[in-house]
């Protein structure tokens, strides 16, 4: 299991995939304080061609609220690259058949899922840490983060969304061939909860909740109000990874 | 003790039948060659040995152990070669070596032994460029090296030699042979010089059975006696000697086949009778390639 992990992390490292992720998730988080700092300085250029076009500006006022509310905004754009640059991580093995010298040496294929789940889980996990503390950063240095409510609960919230879309992307890896069924299963999930989460009776129940960080940031909601999201979301997690599992030990490699 | 056991192991994929009723078994320290044309299914039957497909019908035991698909415990006793090996390309061929010593939970300085050890065995010392640009003949090369790894009981290798030029499969047939004093060597081939060099038995696969089994001289020796080949000086003699042995099968102008060898000290006593002069006299072994001929029926 440890060996299997350290290939999966030499996997990362020299592939490049870990790179770009760094890159891009770091950019994230700069982006996010950049465009809220931004914000007032494009209001004031645009100002004389919007007052033509008969739009008065008034000043704008920026505070970390503009940052976070870009966090939120941006966040589903950062997890669906991480799921893209992650879909291959079993498939790509299975089209080359490169898990066969593996598993005919003994490595038991369990350990094959959990070695990859969890660098996923840990890749995720850190990425997420990386843009969360770069926009924190920021947001303290040029304004003061005390104005959002319940700032750690709905980063944990958020992360938790994104660890729920990665359990996804393990089960459809383990039941599927090729990187684009994964895609279409992960996605074609996470569609059919947001399209779900219309109806406002389910959607306390549904893990797209998670998600929305700003109803706490702003204090319309409580973390409380979560607990049924959150629950589902856990559970799901836990039954994917299982399923993972079984199917696996099954699979045609 | 048999190290490998195959009883009426079937299989099929949608409607084509690939594997009837195969059975045979591997005696421990032997090299069996697996033979067939290309499409015959020794590598289904390969695969199934390994747990990589679900077999339709029969039972497989590797050490006595039944085999059974997926997650197979009998793995741990086996190294395997596949026809087109394929590895992690962004490692080096140590490295990977390493990973398939930490899988099979070796400890380390063995490992590093091993690793140098095998490394050297197949020529492929001092390679420090990742997998990634290697040849098939290198990647070959470090297959047969990560099947050797963990000292398997049983070495499953699927046409070893296909991809190597004539001193990379020389050296690989070396590599078997000596491996042979540690293990059981199981490989598949349709090169039937091959087979005739290392096997201690053989097995020809056709049409998803065996049809033919045994050491490579009982196999032989299934095939009709030898027969032998008459070349006289004369061309008319040749027609005298078929009209007096009308059995003999004319093989050009001076030239003739008998079949039956029972009959040559009658001919040899016509000849010495008649005074009729000889160039040769030459009994011919049955080749493998006739053997295999016979058996696909071609």
């Amino acid at each position: 299991m440890r060996a299997y992990l350290k290939k999966e992390w030499m996997e990362l490292c020299r592939t490049g995939r870990l790179l770009i992720l760094l890159l891009l998730f770091a950019l994230f988080g700069i982006m996010n304080p950049a465009l809220a700092k931004l914000t007032p300085w494009l209001m004031e250029t645009l100002s004389q061609s919007l007052a033509d076009a008969g739009l008065v500006t008034v000043d704008v006022t920026v505070d970390a609220m503009t940052s976070w509310a870009q966090f939120y905004k941006n966040f589903p754009i950062m997890l669906i690259l991480f799921i893209l640059m992650s879909s291959g991580s079993f498939t790509a093995e299975y089209q080359k058949g490169t898990l066969i010298p593996m598993v005919t040496k003994g490595l038991s294929r369990r350990k094959i899922v959990l070695a990859k789940g969890l660098t996923l889980f840990a890749a995720w996990t850190g990425l997420y840490l990386l843009c969360f503390g770069i926009t924190y950063g920021y947001n303290s240095y040029f304004w003061d983060n005390s104005v959002a409510d319940h700032l750690l609960p709905a980063a944990v919230a958020t992360w938790l969304f994104g660890a729920w879309a990665t359990a996804l992307l393990v089960f459809f890896s383990a039941l599927s061939q090729s990187s684009t069924q994964v895609l279409l299963g992960t996605g074609g999930v996470a569609m059919g909860a947001y399209l779900l989460s219309m109806f406002p009776k389910l959607s306390a129940a549904l893990p797209i909740k998670l998600m929305d960080g700003m109803s706490l940031l702003q204090g319309a909601k409580d973390p409380g109000d979560y607990a049924l999201s959150i629950a589902v979301a856990a559970v799901m997690i836990f039954l994917c990874m299982s399923l993972a599992v079984l199917l696996f030990d099954r699979k045609r490699l | 003790m048999d190290m490998l056991v195959l009883s009426h192991v079937a299989k099929s994929f949608g409607a084509k039948q690939v594997l009837r009723d195969v059975s045979f078994s591997v005696p421990e320290h032997s090299i069996f060659g697996f033979v067939g044309q290309n499409g015959a299914g020794k590598t289904t039957a390969m695969k199934l040995i390994l747990g990589l497909l679900a077999g339709d019908g029969g039972e497989i035991f590797v050490k006595g152990m039944r085999v059974h698909y997926g997650n197979t415990p009998t793995n741990r006793f086996v190294g395997y070669l596949p026809d087109v090996p394929e590895f992690y390309s962004y490692m080096t061929p140590a490295e990977y070596l390493r990973l398939c010593g930490e899988i099979s939970g070796m400890p380390l300085k063995e490992i590093k032994n091993r690793c140098e050890e095998l490394l050297c065995l197949v020529g492929l010392e001092g390679e420090n460029r990742r997998i990634r640009g290697f040849s098939r003949g290198m990647k070959q090369r470090l297959g047969i090296a990560q099947a050797l790894f963990g000292r398997p009981m049983l070495l499953i290798c699927d046409e070893p030699t296909s991809a190597l030029d004539p001193a990379g499969r020389k050296e690989l047939l070396d590599i078997l042979i000596n491996a042979k004093e540690q293990t059981t060597v199981l490989f598949s081939t349709h090169i039937l010089s091959d087979v005739e060099h290392i096997s201690d038995e053989i097995a020809f696969l056709h049409d998803g059975r065996i049809v033919l089994q045994g050491s490579l001289e009982e196999v032989r020796a299934i095939k009709k006696a030898s027969s032998a080949e008459l070349e006289l000086e004369r061309p008319e003699d040749a027609g005298m000697l078929l009209s007096a042995f009308p059995f003999l099968r004319p093989m050009g102008r001076s030239s003739l086949l008998l079949e039956d060898t029972g009959h040559l000290p009658d001919i040899l006593r016509f000849l010495a009778d008649k005074g009729i002069p000889i160039l040769r006299i030459e009994r011919q072994e049955p080749s493998l390639e006739d053997l295999f001929m016979e058996v696909v029926g071609k």
